[in-house]
C-alpha cells in the first residue's frame, strides 16, 4: 500500500468497491420506493451487469425487473414512457457506445419531456453507461462521449468516482425528477472505499472540493480524479498546492466553487478523459474565466485525451491517457518551478505507484477515499 | 359497414357522437385551410401544418372506446388523434397560433398537440419516436395493475424505423395492454410505399412479431370504431396488444394546406378514387341510411360545429403570445 492513499472520507472503514456500492443503491432505492423499476440486458445473468445487479430481483420482484431485448432505442423509450406515469426506471448499458443507439429518445424525448409538455410531464429516468478503458478494449468500447449529453438541456450528467459519492448520487439521481445520466469509468468499478449503510443521497448539483491549496484550481472528471488525486501529494512534496474539484457533476456545470478558487489561485487546469477538442475542459475553462475578476498568473491548462479514437494494442497507450505525470509537469510549468523540485516530485511519484502497467487499473486506488 | 350490421352495433347516441367527432377533425382543418393564409397575408399561425383530411376514420373509430385515463401517443400528424381522444378545440387553435393557453402555451405548436387532462399523453414529431413511449405506458399500467390501454398512432413509414419492431417486439413479449394503430395513407411525404418497401401485407409485421393483428377499412369510422371495441376490451380485460392495419388517404399536401398533386408524384386518379370513399361522406350516409339522424339534424350539427371552431380561431387570434422571458421555464423539472 504506497503511503500517499487517499484519505478524504476517513471516518468509517466499511469498505466496498464501487460497483459493490451501485449494488447497494439499486438495493436500497428499490426496497423503499416501488416506483423503481430496472432495465439492463443481463440484468441478472451470471454477470449482472459487473456485479451491480446481482440479487436484485429478491427485492425488485418479477415486475419490476426487465430484462431487455437488444433493442436500446426502443427500451429507453419504453423507461420513458413509464416514467411519464410516475415510474422511476434506471436503465443500464454495458459501454456508453450503446447510448449512442438510443440517442433518438434520449434526447428528443426523455430530455424534452417536461418541456415539450409544458410542464405536464416529468421523465425521472436514470441511464446508466459504463466507460471501458484498458486490455484492450478498442475504439468502440473506450470512449467518454459525457459532452455529448452534457450540451443537450434537459440532461443531468453525473460523473462518480469513488464509491461512497456512487452510492448516494444514483440514490439522489433516483429521486430526482429528470432523466439523469450516470457516466461510469469501468476502472472506478474496482475502486475501494468507504461507504456508509443504509439509503442515503450525496449532492448532485456541484462538483465536491477534494483537496486544499492556493497555487492552482484542477477540475478533473472521472478517472483522472484519481490521477489528480496522486498529483496533488507528489506536488505536495514540494510545497505546490492545488484546489482539487473532482467535476462529479458536469451538468448543469455549476462552477461557483471554481471561480472563487481561481480568483485566489490565478490558475486553473482542467483534466478529463474525453477527447480535447469541444471537450469538456473547454467548457468549464471558458465559464470560469467569463466570471473570474481578478487577472490569471498563467494560461490555462486542459489534459484530455487526443482527438482520435483509442486504439486497441497496448503499444499504443503510453502517454495517452491523461496521468499523474503528466499532470504534475503541467503544474510545474504553470507554477514556474525549478527543474531539481520538477524532478523531485516526479520522483515521488515513481516511487509511491511503481511500474505499472499501462492497460490495467491502478491497484492503489483503494480506500478510504 | 353492412346496413343491418351498423343498426345492430350503433344506437342513436353513439352514432352521433362518432358522427360528432368526425365533423368536427374535418371542419377544424377546413378552418385551418381557410385562414392558413398565403404569403403577404397575416399569417397567424406561424408553424407547419400537417393536415388529416381523409384520415378522420381511422382517429375517431380508434378513439371512441378510450377514456381519459386510456393514454394515446401520435405522430407530426396528430391534429384528428388530438380531437378525437377528446382535446379541446380552444386549446388547439391557441397553439398553432402560438398563443399563451395553448395546450402547451404555445411551446409546441402543430406537431406536438398533447393534453394530459384527456390522456393525448404527447405527439412527436419524429417518425415512430412516441410508438416506445406507448409501451411503456403500458408497462407501467400492467405493473400497477389498473385497466388503462395505451394506444399509439403512426403511419406506414414507422414500420420501417427500427424502434417500431423494437416496441412490437416487447410488447409482444410482456403482453402489454398496447394498440398499435397504423394508418396507411401510402406516401411518406412524397415517396409512394412501393417505393419503400417491398410487395407485402403491413398486417405480416404483427403476424412475424406473434401479437393480434387486424385489419380494417380505415375510412370507414364505424367499421373501425366496431373493430376497436373488440381490440380496446382485450387490452383492457386481458392486457393483451394488437396491431390494427388501415388504409386511408392523405387529401392534401403532406405539410401545408394546399393540394399537391399537380407536382405529379402520385397518380393523377388517386385522389379522386379514394375522396368517392370520403370518411366524412360515408358516415353521413351511413348514420342517415339507418334513419339515426335527419339530413336537417346533421345539417344543424355541422353549423354549430362551424360556428364553435370559428369562434375558438377568433378568440386565438386575439389571444397573447407568450413572453420571451418563458421561454427558459420546464428545462428541468
Amino acid at each position: 500500500m504506497p503511503k500517499n492513499k487517499s484519505n478524504i472520507r476517513s471516518e468509517g472503514d466499511r469498505i466496498l468497491s464501487t460497483s459493490q456500492a451501485i449494488n447497494e443503491a439499486l438495493a436500497e432505492v428499490g426496497a423503499r420506493n416501488k416506483d423503481v423499476l430496472l432495465f439492463a440486458e443481463g440484468i441478472d445473468d451470471p454477470s449482472a451487469v459487473y456485479g451491480t445487479t446481482k440479487e436484485l430481483r429478491k427485492i425488485y420482484g418479477d415486475a419490476r425487473i426487465i430484462e431487455m431485448p437488444v433493442a436500446e432505442n426502443g427500451l429507453c423509450g419504453v423507461a420513458i414512457g413509464a416514467s411519464i406515469c410516475g415510474k422511476r426506471p434506471v436503465i443500464s448499458f454495458h459501454r456508453v457506445e450503446f447510448a449512442l443507439l438510443a440517442m433518438e429518445q434520449i434526447v428528443n424525448n426523455a430530455a424534452k419531456m417536461h418541456y415539450a409538455s409544458n410542464g405536464q410531464h416529468k421523465s425521472p429516468i436514470v441511464i446508466r453507461l459504463v466507460i471501458g478503458r484498458g486490455w484492450g478494449q478498442g475504439p468502440q468500447h473506450s470512449q467518454s462521449l459525457e459532452t455529448l449529453f452534457a450540451s443537450i438541456p434537459g440532461l443531468k450528467v453525473l460523473m462518480p468516482v469513488f464509491p461512497g459519492d456512487t452510492k448516494g448520487m444514483l440514490i439522489a439521481a433516483v429521486e430526482d425528477n429528470n432523466p439523469t445520466i450516470i457516466i461510469e469509468h469501468r476502472w472506478c468499478h474496482y475502486v475501494k472505499g468507504h461507504v456508509d449503510e443504509g439509503y442515503y443521497t450525496c449532492d448532485i448539483s456541484s462538483p465536491k472540493q477534494i483537496r486544499k491549496g492556493n497555487d492552482v484550481t484542477i477540475a478533473s472528471t472521472s478517472y483522472s480524479t484519481l490521477e489528480a488525486i496522486k498529483a496533488c501529494d507528489a506536488l505536495n512534496s514540494i510545497d505546490i498546492h492545488a484546489d482539487l474539484f473532482d467535476m462529479r457533476s458536469v451538468s448543469p456545470l455549476n462552477v461557483q466553487g471554481l471561480i472563487s478558487s481561481v480568483e485566489k489561485t490565478g490558475r486553473i487546469m482542467t483534466v478529463d478523459i474525453g477527447h480535447k477538442t469541444y471537450g469538456i475542459g473547454a467548457e468549464i475553462i471558458a465559464s470560469v474565466l467569463e466570471s473570474t475578476k481578478q487577472p490569471m498568473n498563467s494560461n490555462p491548462v486542459r489534459i484530455a485525451l487526443p482527438d482520435h479514437p483509442v486504439p486497441s494494442s497496448r503499444g499504443y497507450i503510453p502517454g495517452l491517457y491523461p496521468d499523474a505525470n503528466k499532470i504534475v509537469k503541467r503544474v510545474c510549468e504553470m507554477v514556474g518551478a525549478e527543474d531539481d523540485k520538477i524532478n523531485y516530485s516526479l520522483e515521488y511519484l515513481k516511487k509511491s505507484q511503481g511500474d505499472l502497467p499501462v492497460d490495467v487499473p491502478d491497484p492503489s486506488f483503494h480506500g478510504p477515499f | 359497414m353492412e346496413k343491418t350490421n351498423f343498426k345492430n352495433k350503433f344506437h342513436q347516441e353513439s352514432a352521433q357522437q362518432i358522427l360528432y367527432r368526425t365533423l368536427l377533425v374535418r371542419i377544424v382543418e377546413e378552418e385551418i385551410v381557410e385562414r392558413y393564409g398565403k404569403p403577404g397575408d397575416r399569417q397567424e399561425m406561424r408553424c407547419p401544418v400537417h393536415l388529416s383530411i381523409g384520415q378522420e376514420a381511422a382517429a375517431v373509430g380508434a378513439c371512441y372506446h378510450l377514456t381519459n385515463d386510456d393514454r394515446a401517443f401520435s405522430t407530426h400528424r396528430c391534429h384528428a388523434h388530438y380531437l378525437a381522444k377528446g382535446g379541446s378545440v380552444d386549446k388547439m387553435a391557441l397553439e398553432l397560433h402560438g398563443k399563451l393557453g395553448g395546450c402547451l402555451d404555445g411551446r409546441g405548436g402543430s406537431m406536438h398537440l398533447m393534453d394530459d387532462d384527456v390522456g393525448m399523453m404527447a405527439s412527436v414529431p419524429i417518425v415512430s419516436s412516441s410508438i416506445p413511449l406507448a409501451v411503456g405506458t403500458a408497462l407501467s399500467d400492467k405493473i400497477d395493475e389498473n385497466k388503462n390501454v395505451s394506444l399509439a398512432f403512426f403511419g406506414d413509414a414507422s414500420t420501417e424505423e427500427g424502434v417500431f419492431h423494437e416496441s412490437v417486439n416487447f410488447a409482444s413479449l410482456k403482453e402489454l395492454p398496447v394498440i398499435f394503430v397504423c394508418e396507411n395513407n401510402l406516401y411518406s411525404v412524397y415517396t409512394h410505399i412501393d417505393d419503400r418497401q417491398p410487395n407485402r401485407d403491413l398486417s405480416e409485421f404483427g403476424n412475424a412479431h406473434g401479437l393480434k393483428t387486424i385489419k380494417v377499412d380505415g375510412n370507414d369510422v364505424f367499421a373501425v370504431a366496431d373493430a376497436f371495441k373488440d381490440i380496446v376490451c382485450r387490452a383492457r380485460e386481458e392486457r393483451k396488444p394488437s396491431l390494427v392495419v388501415m388504409d386511408t388517404y392523405r387529401w392534401r399536401e403532406h405539410c401545408g394546406v394546399n393540394y399537391d398533386d399537380h407536382l405529379g408524384y402520385r397518380d393523377a386518379n388517386e385522389l379522386p378514387a379514394w375522396q368517392k370513399r370520403d370518411p366524412v361522406n360515408l358516415a353521413i350516409e351511413a348514420v342517415k341510411d339507418a334513419a339515426l339522424m335527419s339530413e336537417e339534424q346533421i345539417s344543424n350539427m355541422k353549423i354549430s360545429i362551424q360556428k364553435q371552431v370559428a369562434e375558438s380561431f377568433d378568440m386565438a387570434v386575439d389571444a397573447p403570445l407568450p413572453n420571451p422571458e418563458l421561454a427558459s421555464r420546464f428545462v428541468y423539472a
